[in-house]
């Protein structure tokens, strides 16, 4: 992708609000920790203590520091979403490219298994195989990157398809040029953008599976600082410490949102220049 | 006569869609089989003691022993799935290991329940989709719609526990107590015996809902009244309203009806995370209850049905949103 392709992109301020709102949340998530007062799961004052003398956020269910908790709360649900979402667009537009490019009983087989992928969605799959392995880090991981191989298979292929029908792409098949040539030189560049996007959805859909699995209570699990966790542990006492609740909250959503307003933007460029083309 | 007919019919060609269709069904249930398949390999054929698992690392042998017996665990892999598919298609989805009632009847209250949510959810979700999105598409690029395209984006954006959790603490603890912010349904009851608390949990899924459909009906909208016959319509002096209803209406519900049938799909995963926020008694519920007891065949008929009606609603937009293609 040159820079001329990547300033299309950039020119909806939809997408530069939304970059500039993840940069954000990203340096929030990892510098954060650096910047808590207090340890995390330290207990240091008494529990739903409201604001101020100390805890600018007040304390949780245990007397933990809200604000502490916060800043600790993204590291491993980032870095785990982003984990899945690489692994996931990796592996599912392999299977996409795989299926495209050889047809075949290849492609019915593969996208067949997509199929049946396809029927849970959300947290069922990984609800389904937590039941009985237990909510480990890296099989939540994996999990959540199986949930998005259909989808990011599917849009590949889809990508794929029309490449394959230009004239010199059909030629240089027929004359037996080698296939890593041909998925090097045509095929790869030509899928980048849509692969790419599929990247920015699928991040944001992991830190929302991963977070609804921690707020259900089989993802991260506690004492590790969490913000969806801390959404479901800090509940009860909504009305006596809004605050436990709602940062996390505040933190969960402004990350999705720019993500959304990423992906939403860049789509719509990709949309708008194949309506010219 | 009948005799003479049956020949002039075999010999017409199978009509393109129906097979076609057949197609589909054929590819459905050979889906829906290794759907099962791999539901029961999570559960039952991954490493470790199932048994074990199941009752704690205090179990005596002897209840070991029994719990093998009745997961059928001394059997071989494949016939310990027959005999669980059979029991499935037969309506025997085996007894809880916790509380050793049949499942089907544990289940029974819960999956009225979490119909009930669904049904009332999509039946406030279809019209305001259409109405909302019909009015941003009318009102293209004013006020109204700048602010429905940005309010339905932050929705969409949002996972569904922080919607269900912003409403509880809205409308049930902080700001107004108006609302049960947790729903308490006694088992036996129906559920809109108790109107209150099925409020906030519908209310969340219909912004979900609606965040996403009305932006679909919103570009429908926008490319039937840009076609030429509606242009023709507006200049020939047809009222606004006509135009909408009677000549724009039937010919957007077109690329519309797939996308109500996804939003059925995804209504149906919603229930999941919903109903735990409001700690409805649905099969949510009893779903994430399930696993934290590792209640096998609990689970096992709860992911089933969910895969089964996500992948049928699934399937169903995928057909109708063909249908629409091969008319154009």
């Amino acid at each position: 992708m040159s820079f001329a392709t990547a300033g299309k992109y950039l020119r909806p301020a939809q997408v530069r609000v939304g970059l500039v709102l993840l940069a954000l949340m990203l340096l929030f998530t990892f510098l954060g920790p650096l910047f808590a007062p207090h340890q995390p799961n330290g207990i240091i004052g008494t529990p739903y203590a409201e604001p101020g003398g100390g805890l600018a956020f007040g304390a949780d269910t245990v007397g933990r520091d809200v604000l502490s908790r916060v800043l600790w709360g993204g590291y491993q649900l980032v870095w785990m979403s982003v984990l899945a979402a690489l692994l996931g667009v990796v592996v599912g537009a392999g299977i996409g490219l795989l299926a495209a490019f050889r047809g075949g009983i290849l492609e019915t087989l593969l996208m067949r298994l997509m199929d049946v992928l396809l029927a849970f969605p959300g947290v069922l799959l990984a609800l389904l195989f937590v039941s009985m392995l237990g909510p480990s880090k890296p099989l939540l991981v994996l999990l959540v990157a199986v949930g998005h191989l259909p989808g990011v298979a599917r849009v590949t292929r889809g990508a794929v398809f029309p490449v394959l029908e230009r004239e010199h792409v059909s030629w240089a098949r027929a004359v037996g040029l080698p296939a890593r040539t041909i998925l090097a030189r045509e095929l790869l560049p030509n899928v980048m953008s849509p692969v790419l996007v599929e990247f920015g959805v699928r991040l944001m859909w992991s830190v929302g599976t991963i977070a609804s699995l921690s707020y259900l209570g089989y993802g991260i699990q506690p004492p590790t600082a969490d913000w969806g966790e801390m959404i479901s542990s800090n509940r009860s006492a909504l009305g006596i410490q809004s605050l436990a609740v709602l940062a996390p909250i505040a933190c969960v959503a402004l990350f999705t949102i720019g993500g959304n307003l990423v992906s939403e933007g860049v789509s719509r460029v990709i949309a708008r220049s194949e309506g010219r083309a | 006569m009948v005799a003479n007919a049956e020949p002039i019919i075999e010999s017409r060609p199978v009509p393109r869609v129906l097979r076609w269709l057949g197609m589909r069904v054929l590819f459905g249930v050979l889906t829906l089989f290794l759907v099962s398949v791999l539901i029961f390999l999570a559960t039952e054929a991954l490493p470790g003691d199932v048994a074990r698992i199941v009752l704690g690392t205090n179990a005596t042998p002897e209840k070991l022993a029994a719990v093998r017996v009745q997961l059928g665990l001394d059997q071989t892999l494949v016939a310990q799935y027959w005999h669980w598919l059979r029991g499935v298609l037969t309506g025997d989805l085996g007894t809880s290991l916790i509380n050793h009632y049949p499942v089907g009847e544990l289940l029974a209250g819960r999956l009225l329940n979490s119909l009930v949510l669904g049904v009332f959810a999509l039946v406030l979700i279809l019209p305001l989709s259409l109405l909302t999105g019909m009015l941003a598409a009318r009102l293209r690029d004013r006020f109204y719609d700048k602010t429905l395209l940005g309010s339905s984006m932050i929705a969409n954006a949002l996972p569904d526990f922080v919607i269900g959790t912003v409403l509880a603490a809205l409308f049930g603890t902080t700001l107004f107590h108006v609302l049960p912010p947790v729903a308490l349904i006694p088992p036996g009851d129906l559920p809109w015996w108790h109107p209150a608390d099925l409020v906030l949990p519908i209310a969340a899924m219909v912004i979900m809902g609606v965040a996403y459909l009305s932006r679909l009906v919103r570009v429908a909208f926008i490319d039937v009244l840009q076609s030429e016959y509606i242009q023709q319509a507006v200049l020939n002096g047809l009222s606004m309203r006509r135009i909408l209803f009677r000549h724009a209406l039937p010919n957007a519900l077109g690329p519309i009806t797939p996308a109500a049938s996804l939003v059925a799909a995804y209504s149906l995963a919603g229930l999941i995370v919903v109903e735990n926020v409001f700690s409805y008694p649905g099969i949510g519920t009893a779903l994430v209850d399930a696993v934290g007891n590792h209640d096998l065949p609990i689970v096992q008929a709860i992911v089933l049905f969910m895969a089964a009606a996500f992948y049928v609603l699934n399937t169903l937009a995928d057909v109708l949103a063909n249908r629409t293609r091969r008319r154009r």
